[in-house]
């Protein structure tokens, strides 16, 4: 039987501007050469990939434009799926809205 | 055959930052060391502010200010301060007792990132009662307060046989109160714990009756709060991963500048802690014999030496162990391949003809005057 995959786009909608959580941290950690997410009781350490996404969630953008965006940036085309799959986790934890 | 654990020196990432012993509270469980009353000689301000830049140099992001009571010492705002200007993610572990709008605002501004406050019960003479002191409903009143102000906002329930009976009611108190956070800690049976424990380990049933609502609720509020709950480990197989490996991620410091690797580690015989007075936290951490100690598996007895699952949890807490075997290298009793294991039924036992007895021993509050009575 093939399973069907439900959306993960449901509560993702690329109209909408995002915004970084102001209870959250994100910043460039030295001693890790790495970006994390620092909340209570807790430290996400990020991908150069995942920091780039978070860091145009910043009241300017919303995913269709940070799309644009990072295909650009990247010369790349076909980043749709896993750039909304990050932004589907990251709203899921509360990182952005 | 069994791997090794890796002996490369990791940086630390949590700092502990135990400001004072004092507190206006007498929580029966708490983790401070028995003799809390004897040790002097707080840390002054100027060397707070090296502990925090030296650690914070070495790779240190989350902060704690904890103590006893953080509040009490009132240059909190300027380490707060130089915390922030650090890039620490700072955190303040209080009873909340002591705190005044006034105070949030101006720890706001000075940097700190969230505060996590302690209620004892969702039940004011409960609360009360544990606490030593009224505070119940300042207590609720602080917590809408750092809510009002932007912190996250992470409330903090320990959990025995004295409260765990209201598990839902603690549940639906953190709900009511906008908790962004909740900690359901069981205690740890440590310091004051340990010396309590009769009086305030529950029974297996209790244990997993609370875990199951826990978890139930934990589903339930899903996207709205994000419920931590630490398991108390006398009613597991194996032992907890003590604080994620030994002078791996975890420095704590205590008052008097004492640099532990867990902050129980002062109640442990014949380990030798550092000062901060005496020694950078560079070499504190790389080079102090309290901090190799328990590095590695060198230190290893069997049990665990031979164990597969010694990279996964390195043999359990230390504590644990001196504190129900008599000697900190054995495997954690917690751990059911332990020869010790019986120390943990015996524990348990004990505690249940307590409560059966209908002649419960009285708790032992922790305050100066019975710290300096059974020092």
């Amino acid at each position: 039987m093939k399973i069907q995959h439900e959306s993960v786009n449901m509560a993702l909608d690329p109209t909408k501007i995002l915004n970084f959580s102001p209870a959250l941290r994100l910043q460039w950690e030295e001693t890790q050469k790495k970006h994390v997410i620092l909340y209570p009781e807790g430290i996400v350490e990020l991908n150069v990939p995942s920091t780039e996404i978070l860091k145009l969630c910043d009241g300017e953008h919303n995913a269709e434009q940070i799309l644009v965006e990072l295909e650009a940036k990247f010369n790349q085309t076909g980043l749709k799926n896993d750039i909304y799959g990050f932004l589907e986790v990251a709203i899921e934890n509360g990182w952005i809205s | 055959m069994a791997g090794s654990v890796n002996l490369t020196i990791t940086p630390p990432r949590w700092l502990l930052a135990e400001l004072t012993y004092s507190c206006p509270l007498q929580c029966p469980y708490c983790a401070n060391p028995i003799d809390f009353a004897s040790i002097k000689n707080e840390l002054g301000t100027e060397d707070w502010l090296r502990v925090l830049t030296e650690a914070r140099a070495m790779g240190a992001v989350q902060l704690g200010f904890s103590g006893g009571e953080p509040l009490t010492r009132q240059d909190l705002p300027v380490l707060v301060k130089h915390a922030r200007e650090l890039g620490y993610f700072s955190n303040l572990i209080t009873s909340g007792y002591g705190m005044t709008e006034a105070k949030i605002v101006e720890l706001k501004e000075a940097g700190l990132d969230h505060i996590q406050v302690s209620i004892q019960s969702p039940e004011k003479t409960l609360n009360d009662e544990l606490a030593g002191t009224e505070s119940f409903e300042h207590k609720k009143e602080v917590a809408r307060l750092v809510k009002k102000h932007g912190y996250p906002m992470v409330l903090c329930v320990v959990v025995h046989r004295k409260n765990i009976h209201q598990i839902r009611e603690i549940l639906e108190m953190a709900t009511e109160l906008g908790a962004d956070y909740l900690e359901v800690a069981n205690t740890q049976y440590y310091g004051w714990a340990h010396l309590n424990r009769d009086q305030l380990l529950p029974t297996k049933e209790q244990f997993e009756e609370a875990e199951a609502i826990a978890q139930a609720y934990k589903e339930k509020v899903k996207g709205k709060m994000k419920i931590y709950y630490v398991i108390p480990d006398f009613y597991e197989d194996r032992p907890k991963a003590c604080m994620n490996g030994w002078g791996t991620t975890f420095l704590t410091i205590a008052p008097d500048g004492t640099a532990l690797p867990c902050h129980s580690a002062r109640e442990l015989p014949g380990l030798v802690c550092p000062n901060v007075k005496d020694m950078s936290i560079y070499d504190i951490w790389h080079h102090s014999e309290a901090f190799n100690h328990f590095r590695g598996d060198e230190w290893m007895k069997e049990p665990c030496r031979s164990c597969p699952e010694k990279t996964k949890d390195f043999g359990g807490c230390h504590c644990q162990a001196y504190l129900l075997t008599g000697d900190m290298h054995n495997t954690d009793p917690a751990c059911s391949l332990s020869p010790d294991r019986e120390r943990v039924y015996e524990a348990i036992f004990k505690a249940r003809n307590d409560s059966e007895s209908g002649n419960v021993k009285p708790l032992v509050f922790r305050n100066p005057k019975n710290s300096k009575m059974l020092a």
